[in-house]
């Protein structure tokens, strides 16, 4: 394999790997729903994604067409925010309480509590 | 060992932290919504972790049950989403 391509793939991996990490730590560690719902959604996305774009330079140099790497890439971009808009529908309707603080401008009637 | 080899062993140590971390989660979470997010992102972590094994050893078989892993992984938040918010799946 070129060293170019190589390094590329694993600049990729590491940097990919870095997203998902932390994208758990953040699942892990943020104090309410609505921003462990912030982390998670979007650095995962990221984090497959490098992790695909890596796999598909590997399967081009290879002399393989990357179909099913473009497919999954393509499916969980598009799946990501559905899902998560879904489940955080879910956690309004369940009314989960907010940790974050209350705008200055806010009108007051609208003021949680 | 090459660059590609010491990547990927970073790249499985990262995932592998990752899922311990969403385990916990899906174990402690204090609302519902907290084991299904924790569930979606485990999925997730799996299919990264199936593509990272498909390029160490360096076969194509293994990309279509990534695919697969993710579109069960999405109808799985869905239905679980749609019951937590509507209290049925199929309306």
């Amino acid at each position: 394999m070129h060293p170019l391509i190589e390094w590329t793939v694993a600049a990729l991996i590491v940097i990919a790997a870095f997203f998902l990490l932390v994208g758990a730590i953040g699942l892990a560690r943020l104090p309410d729903f609505f921003m462990r719902l912030h982390a998670p959604t979007k650095a995962s996305t990221l984090g497959v994604g490098g992790v695909l774009i890596a796999s598909m330079l590997m399967a081009f140099s290879q002399g393989r067409p990357g179909i099913a790497e473009l497919l999954i890439t393509l499916f969980v971009f598009v799946t990501a925010p559905v899902s998560a808009n879904l489940m955080a529908q879910a956690a309004l309707h369940l009314r989960l309480a907010s940790r974050a603080p209350v705008p200055e401008d806010a009108v007051p009637e609208r003021r949680p509590g | 060992m090459t660059v590609l080899d010491i990547a990927l062993n970073i790249g499985v140590a990262a995932v592998t932290v990752a899922v311990v971390l969403c385990a916990w989660r899906l174990l402690r979470g204090p609302e519902m919504t907290d084991r299904l997010l924790a569930l979606d992102t485990l999925y997730m972590n799996a299919v990264a972790l199936i593509v990272l094994l498909g390029i160490r050893w360096n076969t194509a078989l293994l990309f279509e049950a990534a695919l697969l892993v993710a579109m069960l992984g999405f109808a799985s938040t869905v239905a679980l989403a749609r019951y937590l918010s509507r209290g049925d799946v199929v309306e």
